[in-house]
């Protein structure tokens, strides 16, 4: 299927199924998923990131780590899109979803973005915006109309874990959560549009230990529908919820990818000495 | 056994000698700053009290201002038309301010390459320091032939709306040109508090709009027009502030009238500091008196609109 | 790293060169279209133009628009309207920028900064007499304001970062008060106290009503300037034994002194271009006078001001380019402004 058509197949399908077994039933060779070809990316003259090639396998956690400035979050960045509103940045490579180069000619960002969801770091609900209006604002925002809204809150609330705190009072201003609270709204929010993979880049890293504990939870449960792909600092958190680990590093050089494979061989028995390293905490 | 609690011990701050001597000064310093200002304060308000006491309320909504150089024939002063003159003349200004403002900050914040972003923000820093004479004499001779053709095309397409409708066929010199001008004047204080107001928005909620595949518009609507919303209410009570009390760039345009007008496109208006400028010159020493009145009718307004732009404005800014 | 060769970057995102020249061709095309408009239609002048070329890009947008989504067709209208409303936001700025320098050029020459007005009338020849009497009597009244009012006006910021002394609230709800007086009402009150009670306007009259403008001006951002200081650098001059005096005098105001300066060309250029108060308490002339407590003095404001009101052809063109000399001084002061306050930054 072109990418470029994507944004076309959602207008004509007119909604988007509350009910979450729609996804199951779609053909298994759209969740080809993601793939990243020999990826650079570059800041002005800074090369901020080299010849990353990664393949991230359908309906896994994916979890991204490395020390500072090892480019892991320019590389997230890279997957939807994102990097391009920096004004000096650039790029070269191939980033394939189903297949399809999402930097090809003629493609629609915005529609990649919409497949391609991201969480970011802090949370940040639309300040203006009520528990409800957050979840759906990704469909205002994106022109999709939709026959139930009601459902849709509730399933997206559900699957982000945030649904029985919120449900009585979804009229509330999504600011008057706590912090926890909040992600997971950003959660649900970045879900009502139907992602294929969502993208998170530290999530938890400006929450306390239990809304950490909440947020790893619900990633887990997320993982048996779409792809995610999280950047984080702590490599506990890698090994508590991601299935492959990617390793990154940067020799004062761009960042590039040290090594990448099932995150119990990554912890226990990696393949380079510096992923040993690093996982056992002797430097970053 | 029980411990006894602890003494808290005061601390002072002793100055020594030379720093003692230093403070004196510097508050010296402030304290005449403070007296020179609140003195012209006082003295506004003394004589406007005075004003008052002797016309009441007459003075704001009388209509006639003549002072009488025959004994016996009491003064009259109303400086109603005036006041109405300015107000419809700052609304004017303002309702084409605030839309281009609005514009002018999200082109420059949003849409423009970065080298043409630098370009217009120091334009805009420019512009406003052009002086009102500027912008006076500019109106008078340039803009006045377009903003006559607009102020026509307005009264004949839309004469039967009362303040459109015109008796003469004279559209030069009217409150809606004075307004034009005046808007030009204030755009770029209003667009550069606007601009400034949307660059604090967090980066990430732009950014969050565009991962939900939003456009730049939907991020805007979502995101960045909530955010500054106060802060363009600020500027643009700031602009007003200006306007109310902008003198030359009025007094070139605009015709005075001593008239209540609601007409905006006839060729005849009232602005409170222009009459202050016209008057001046032959007045007796009672009619000087209630120039300072009015002045101080004037001062009392733009000091009210100031303090609520500038209350706005340091709310939304701080953080 | 393992000899691979590194690729070009590029930058897939934006627009390719054949489709800038094409939506540059497209936006010529509909430009020499307006003017066409122009030519055989009743839309008239540049704002016609202007008009007629927003109405011919609103309906190429329309005509383009059908193979977008609704949401990006929405979306390329409304930055069709942002953009046209920023222009018309900028354009009287251009204009007054592009009439200013045309309109007054002509009259710029050797004798309009060399003499004054003594035995010229203004419809004269444009090339005698000039603007002399009034570029001198604005500086001495600007330099006259700044004596007074900088000191006092600097001093108002030190007490406000440095001594944060019992009336710190009072001062900045003055400053920030009386920022808001129209500068007439200014006049009026130097009027009402000095002028009509000394002998008439005159030069130091002018200076008091402009170094009332300049005070609030220059008090509230010599406080903003202050502010910039790190506290940090106050602490380490305790932590070195000093006194806050010495402090204040050797590490503080050092660190800010280019800001300071530019604090001062400011506030001289806030008040070089005002004129409603110096018709009141200045007045006018057409000779060159230096005499700052006796009789009236001319300034470039006024000058321009009054020649405005005569309305004859050579007196606007002399009003043209005295506007062209106050915009120069008002640039130039702003500009050394900036080249001045950037240092304090790097």
């Amino acid at each position: 299927m072109k990418a470029s058509t994507v944004s076309q197949r959602i207008e004509s399908e007119g909604k988007i199924m509350s009910n979450t077994s729609a996804v199951l039933e779609m053909p298994e060779q759209s969740f080809a998923g993601l793939e990243t070809r020999g990826v650079h990316a570059w800041f002005g003259n800074h090369h901020a990131l080299s010849d990353v090639s990664l393949q991230f396998p359908a309906r896994t956690v994916t979890g991204l780590i490395g020390p500072s400035g090892c480019g892991k979050s320019t590389f997230l960045r890279l997957l939807n899109r994102m990097h391009e509103f920096i004004p000096s940045a650039a790029m070269a490579g191939e980033v394939l979803l189903h297949g399809q180069d999402i930097y090809g000619e003629g493609v629609d960002a915005a529609a990649i973005r919409l497949k391609v969801g991201m969480v970011f770091q802090k949370p940040n609900p639309f300040p203006a915006m009520t528990i409800r209006e957050n979840v759906v604002s990704g469909l205002k925002l994106a022109h999709i109309k939709i026959d139930n809204e009601d459902d849709l809150v509730e399933n997206c609330l559900s699957r982000a874990g945030l649904w029985k705190e919120v449900k009585d009072r979804l009229n509330a201003s999504g600011g008057s959560l706590s912090g926890g609270q909040q992600q997971r709204l950003c959660i649900a929010r970045s879900l009502a549009v139907e992602p294929e993979v969502l993208l998170m880049d530290e999530p938890c890293s400006a929450l306390d230990p239990g809304s950490t504990l909440r947020i790893e939870e619900t990633i887990k449960e997320l993982a048996e529908k779409i792809t995610v792909v999280i950047v984080t600092h702590n490599m506990q958190q890698a090994s508590r919820v991601s299935d492959y680990c990617a390793f990154f590093l940067s020799d004062g050089g761009p960042g590039a990818l040290v090594e990448a494979d099932q995150t119990r061989k990554m912890f226990t028995n990696p393949n380079d000495s510096r992923t040993a390293d690093y996982v056992q905490g002797k430097f970053g | 056994m029980t411990i006894a609690p602890p003494i808290k011990r005061e601390m002072h701050v002793v100055h020594s000698r030379g720093d003692k001597v230093f403070r004196g000064i510097v508050t010296a310093g402030a304290m005449t700053s403070l007296i020179i200002l609140g003195l012209i304060g006082a003295f506004l308000f003394g004589r406007g009290a005075q004003v008052f006491s002797q016309y009441g309320l007459k003075f704001i909504t009388g209509t006639n201002w003549s002072a009488s150089t025959e004994p016996g024939i009491a003064n009259e002063f109303g400086m109603g038309p005036m006041l109405v003159g300015t107000i419809i003349v700052s609304i004017i200004a303002l309702t084409f301010t605030v839309p281009m403002s609005i514009a002018g900050a999200l082109f420059i914040e949003f849409y423009a390459q970065p080298r043409v972003k630098k370009i217009l923000t120091a334009l805009l820093d420019l512009a406003a320091a052009i002086p009102s004479l500027i912008f006076g004499l500019w109106g008078i001779q340039v803009f006045t032939n377009i903003g006559q053709r607009w102020a026509s095309l307005l009264g004949n397409r839309l004469g039967f709306i009362p303040i459109f409708n015109t008796i003469s066929d004279n559209y030069g010199r009217s409150p809606f040109v004075a307004g034009c001008v005046l808007a030009s004047l204030i755009v770029p204080i209003t667009t550069s508090v606007a601009r400034e107001v949307y660059s604090r928005t967090p980066r990430e909620l732009i950014d969050t709009c565009y991962a939900l595949g939003g456009t730049k518009w939907g991020a805007i609507k979502t995101v960045v027009l909530p955010f500054g919303k106060s802060g363009v209410v600020g500027g643009a009570m700031l602009g007003l502030g200006r306007a109310l009390g902008e003198t030359v760039a009025v007094y070139l345009v605009l015709n005075l009238n001593f008239r209540y007008t609601f007409k905006i496109l006839e060729s005849e208006g009232g602005n409170v500091a222009s009459l202050i400028a016209t008057r001046f010159g032959e007045a007796s020493t009672e009619e000087l008196t209630a120039l300072i009145a009015a002045g101080f009718v004037l001062f009392l307004m733009t000091l009210g609109v100031n303090m609520i732009a500038s209350a706005i404005v340091t709310r939304t800014t701080r953080t | 790293m393992s000899g691979i060769s590194i690729p070009q970057p590029t930058r897939p995102w934006q627009r390719k060169r054949r489709e800038q020249i094409r939506s540059g061709a497209t936006f010529t095309a509909m430009a020499i279209l307006a003017f066409i408009v122009v030519l055989f239609t009743g839309f008239a002048g540049f704002d016609g133009w202007a008009i007629s070329l927003f109405i011919i890009s609103a309906i190429v947008l329309l005509i383009k628009g059908r193979k977008l989504s609704q949401k990006e067709r929405k979306n390329a209208f409304i930055q069709l309207l942002i953009a046209s409303a920023a222009t018309l936001a900028f354009l009287p700025w251009l204009s007054i920028f592009a009439s200013v320098a045309m309109k007054g050029i002509a009259g710029l020459r050797i004798n309009f900064i060399t003499s004054d007005m003594r035995t010229t009338v203004p419809d004269d020849e444009m090339n005698m007499g000039g603007a002399l009497h009034a570029i001198v009597g604005s500086f001495m009244m600007v330099i006259i304001a700044s004596i007074i009012t900088l000191p006092l006006g600097i001093l108002s910021g030190v007490y406000l970062t440095e001594i944060k002394g019992r009336f710190t609230f009072l001062v900045r709800f003055v400053v920030q008060s009386m920022s808001g007086v129209p500068s007439i009402v200014a006049g009026l009150f130097v009027f009402t106290t000095y002028v009509s009670a000394t002998h008439g306007p005159t030069a130091f009259g002018g200076a008091l009503a402009l170094g009332i403008l300049m005070l609030p001006t220059v008090a509230r951002t010599s406080e903003e300037v202050l502010k910039l200081v790190p506290d940090e650098l106050r602490s380490a001059g305790y932590a070195l034994g000093a006194r806050q005096w010495r402090t204040t005098l050797m590490v503080v105001l050092p660190t800010v002194r280019s800001g300071l300066t530019t604090v001062a060309v400011l506030g001289v250029a806030r008040v070089i271009g005002e004129t409603a108060p110096l018709l009141l308490t200045a007045g006018s002339s057409t000779a060159l006078r230096f005499n700052p407590i006796h009789g009236q003095i001319a300034s470039l404001p006024i000058y321009v001001f009054g020649l405005l009101q005569i309305g004859t052809e050579y007196a606007v063109n002399r009003a043209w380019t005295g506007a062209l000399v106050l915009m120069i001084f008002v640039f130039g002061l702003f500009i050394t402004a900036r080249k001045v306050g950037g240092k304090d930054k790097r």
